[in-house]
This record gives structure tokens, C-alpha cells and sequence, in this order.
């Protein structure tokens, strides 16, 4: 899976969770300030991630993944190392 | 005046989504016109349930109350009680700011809570495992939600809490709030009932216990409360919420009044969980004390809003009851039960009835109880059959009763300063 393939997917998990226009999940949008997303908000996008690319994302992992960016970086490592 | 004085409770306010309309004006137009919301479970399918009917909120849209992301996070019993909420504050034309924020406040009951959530997050659990359920679920799911969120998306402070005392719980609330602006706890209280409950456990629970109407094959005739051929209540969902406030409050911002609320009377029957007692004894003390809380005699009421669940048991028990509370004088009054039109909505119920009675007092109409064909031979008052009608509305009462025990009747009375 291509980097832009995976970044089509997180942004659209990430419109749906969250209740956003999709033109604001930019890869730098921080998903607390720029995407008004609460702790709840956050566990579920995890959860969201975890499912449609079937990875584990361990709690200290999510709590670093700031950014639409970085949660791709992190999906891409995790699915190259997969694969 | 001091706080130790009592004050007086109007009712400024009103706003309902239910099975026959989703605003006042529709619901009222509905209640006028003899309406009926019974039809085929939509929600889900309800293939392989003995009752595979109900009283559904019908085209309910949650995004023209709430934007996308709070409407999800929001089970649907939540969604209908803002939703109810707002209409109420806007109806009123009452504004919280930041001056009377904190003197607002919200009651809000409901019977079960979100069932719907909890459903589907069990299914979840069961099939995808413990770690994938929701973290939502939770805070969607217990009952005290719809206060809370009101509470959140109106800005009131002021006291909040949630009655859950199944089908009574929307009459509690109303009275405990009643009692919060009649004691000075709060200027106004946003205070009703919601239910969304049209959900495969809760109808597969309900048909269990053999409260529902089993009536699949005319289902439209099968909330026929007083009437003889009736086999059990109708599911039924939605809110009904009354902003209640201090009169003086109203008063000096030229707020229009509905009705004033000046009794609450409460009891239980210390009998059975899901059972009656035998006569109605505790229903209608909690009449008389309602009564008595508004210093109102039997002769000044005109109209009760029954119970009237349609079910074998509650009819008679419910007639027997106002018999006792109103003594002769309960063969001259209307009685109907709405709920032949709505359906049941359990903690809903108090909410929309609530609604239902400050609507009779202020427009002198009172509503019918439709599929009022043949009197049970117990119940022999005049139960306003078919037809709306004009009657001059001074003194109102509003019965609900809930499993548990729980008798509660609301006495509302018409606004003379």
C-alpha cells in the first residue's frame, strides 16, 4: 500500500470519526488543535485505524501520533514491516 | 419575599418530538386531530419478535439541532431531549447567558437510557472483542446523559440531575423540578421526559413480561386504551420537555405562560416490580396529594391526563384510582389517555403528557383517546372518546405510573396572577 493510498484511508477515517470537512485533514493537521478531537475522540480514531489496516497501535504509540502525518508514518511502518 | 416563602411555578416553555409530530404545533395538531403514530418497527427488523409494531419518531432529523460529530457521540434518547430542549428555550424565548446561567437548570428522565448503544456495543464485544467497543459507549448509554448534555449544548448550570423510575420518570422530573423553582434552588428548570427504546432487546424484554399489544395484524388498533378488546400497551419513543419558572422571573420579562404547575404528588405501591396493586390505593393518594400540594378540592378538576397504558391492568386499576381520588365528581371530567395516540414512551411519557395537559389548560381542548370503541365494563368515565373537544380547563392533573411501584400526578392549573 502506497503512502498516498494510505493517507486516502486515514483521511477519510478521520472525516467520518471526527465530523470534519474533509478539506481540513491536511497531513499537518494536529488532531487536538486543528481537528477538535477530545480524549474520547481519540482512543475511538485508534481503534478506527487499527481495524481498516489491522495493526496494533499500543496506547504509548497513539499518544505520540499527533498529526494526520504522523499517524500515516507510523501506518506505513507498521504495514511495510508487515508485508 | 424570602426563600422560605414558597414561590409560584409557570410554565413558559414547551417543546416535544413524538411519534405524531416533531414540534409543538405538529404534536398539538396531532393530539387535536386524533393522529396515530402506531405503524411497523422501522428501527430494525423485528422479524422474529412476538410485537413487531410501535410508535416511532417518524423523518427526526439530529443535525437541525446539533452539528455531525455531537450528534454522533449522542445516543438517539440524548439527540430527542436537546433536540426537545432547545424547542423549549426557543418557544419561550428564554435566552441563557451568563447572568442567569448557573440559576437553570435541567431534569431530565428516562426509563432505560441508551439501550440502542449498549445493544450494539455488545454485539461488538461479542463478536470483535472487549478491546474494540467504543469509548463513547459508556457516556452514550447511562441515563443521566440527556441532562448532562442539555445541560452542555444549552449552557445551563444551574441544578441538574435525571429521574429514572421507568414509566414515571418524566412526571418525576417535572415534579423535582417543580419543587427546585418552588423551593429557589433555580429560576427555571428545563424538565421533562425522554425514551428511545424501540430497540430489538427492549421490545423482545417487554414482550416478555406480556405488557405489549401482540396485535400484529392491525396495529394501528392496537393502543385502545379503557376499551375492551385492549391486550397491552404500544411501545412508543420520543420527548416532551417543559421550561419551568420563578412567575415573577416570567413575569417581568413578559414571558408567555402556558399553565402553572401547583401540585406533585408521589407514592409507591410496595407491592410488585412490574405489577399493580389491586383498587389503584397508591394511585390515587398520589392524586390526592397533589391535590392537596396546589390547596386544590376534587370539584375544580376538569380534565386527567391518564396513564391509560392500554394494558389489562392499568384501565380498570387506573379508573378505580380516579374514582377514589375524585369521588363522585370523576363521572364529570374528561379523561383521556394519549398514549392512544403516541404510544407508551416510558420515561417519555410524563415529558409529552406534561406537554399534552399545559396545552389543554391554555387552549380550553382536550385531547381524545382514539380506538375507543367498546368500554372495558370497569372503566366507566368519560374518556373523551374519538373526538377532541372544547372544555374549559382550570385544574389539570397528569397521572403516570412505573414499574416499581411508582405513582406520580402533576396538578397544573391555570395562570391568574
Amino acid at each position: 500500500m502506497s503512502e498516498t493510498e494510505i493517507f486516502e484511508k486515514v483521511k477519510k477515517i478521520v472525516t467520518d470519526q471526527l465530523g470534519v470537512e474533509s478539506g481540513k485533514v491536511v497531513p499537518e493537521a494536529n488532531f487536538a488543535n486543528d481537528l477538535g478531537a477530545d480524549s474520547l475522540d481519540t482512543v475511538e480514531l485508534v481503534m478506527a485505524l487499527e481495524e481498516e489496516f489491522d495493526i496494533e497501535i499500543p496506547d504509548e504509540a497513539a499518544e505520540e501520533i499527533a498529526t494526520v502525518q504522523a499517524a500515516v508514518d507510523y501506518i506505513s511502518n507498521k504495514v511495510t514491516a508487515s508485508a | 419575599m424570602t426563600n422560605s416563602v414558597n414561590k409560584r411555578v409557570v410554565v413558559t416553555g414547551l417543546g416535544a418530538i413524538t411519534p405524531i409530530g416533531n414540534t409543538l404545533a405538529d404534536y398539538w395538531d396531532g393530539l387535536m386531530s386524533g393522529r396515530n403514530g402506531v405503524a411497523p418497527i422501522t428501527l430494525f427488523d423485528a422479524s422474529r419478535h412476538d410485537c413487531r409494531f410501535a410508535a416511532e419518531v417518524k423523518g427526526f432529523d439530529p443535525h437541525v439541532y446539533l452539528d455531525r460529530k455531537d450528534a454522533k457521540r449522542m445516543d438517539r434518547f440524548a439527540q430527542l431531549a436537546v433536540a426537545a430542549s432547545k424547542q423549549a428555550l426557543e418557544d419561550a424565548q428564554f435566552t441563557i447567558n451568563d447572568l442567569n446561567a448557573e440559576q437553570v437548570g435541567v431534569l431530565i428522565g428516562t426509563g432505560i437510557g441508551g439501550l440502542k448503544v449498549l445493544e450494539d456495543q455488545q454485539e461488538v464485544n461479542l463478536t470483535k472483542g472487549p478491546d474494540r467497543c467504543s469509548p463513547f459507549m459508556i457516556p452514550m448509554m447511562i441515563a443521566n446523559m440527556a441532562a448532562g448534555l442539555t445541560a452542555i449544548h444549552t449552557g445551563a448550570k444551574g441544578p441538574n440531575s435525571c429521574s429514572v423510575t421507568a414509566c414515571a420518570a418524566g412526571s418525576n422530573a417535572i415534579g423535582d423540578a417543580f419543587r427546585w423553582v418552588q423551593h429557589g434552588y433555580a429560576q427555571a428548570m428545563i424538565c421533562g421526559g425522554t425514551e428511545a427504546a424501540v430497540t430489538p432487546l427492549s421490545v423482545a424484554g417487554f414482550a416478555a413480561c406480556r405488557a405489549l399489544s401482540f396485535r400484529n395484524d392491525d396495529p394501528t388498533h392496537a393502543s385502545r386504551p379503557f376499551d375492551k378488546d385492549r391486550d397491552g400497551f404500544v411501545l412508543g419513543e420520543g420527548a416532551g420537555i417543559l421550561l419551568l419558572e420563578e412567575m415573577e422571573h416570567a413575569l417581568a420579562r413578559g414571558a408567555k405562560i402556558y399553565a402553572e404547575i401547583v401540585g406533585y404528588g408521589v407514592t409507591c405501591d410496595a407491592f410488585h416490580m412490574t405489577g399493580q396493586l389491586p383498587g389503584g390505593v397508591q394511585a390515587a393518594r398520589a392524586m390526592q396529594l397533589a391535590m392537596k400540594d396546589g390547596g386544590l378540592s376534587p370539584e375544580q378538576v376538569s380534565y386527567v391526563n391518564a396513564h391509560g397504558t392500554s394494558t389489562p391492568v392499568n384501565d380498570p386499576n387506573e379508573t378505580a384510582a380516579i374514582k377514589t381520588a375524585l369521588g363522585d365528581h370523576a363521572y364529570k371530567i374528561a379523561v383521556s389517555s394519549t398514549k392512544s395516540m403516541t404510544g407508551h414512551l416510558l420515561g417519555g411519557s410524563g415529558g409529552i403528557e406534561g406537554v399534552a395537559t399545559a396545552l389543554a389548560i391554555a387552549n380550553d381542548r382536550v385531547p381524545p383517546t382514539i380506538n375507543f370503541v367498546e368500554a372495558d365494563p370497569e372503566c366507566d368515565l368519560d374518556y373523551v372518546p374519538n373526538q377532541s373537544r372544547a372544555l374549559k380547563v382550570d385544574v389539570a392533573l397528569s397521572n403516570s405510573f412505573g414499574f416499581g411501584g411508582h405513582n406520580v400526578t402533576l396538578a397544573f392549573k391555570k395562570f391568574v396572577r
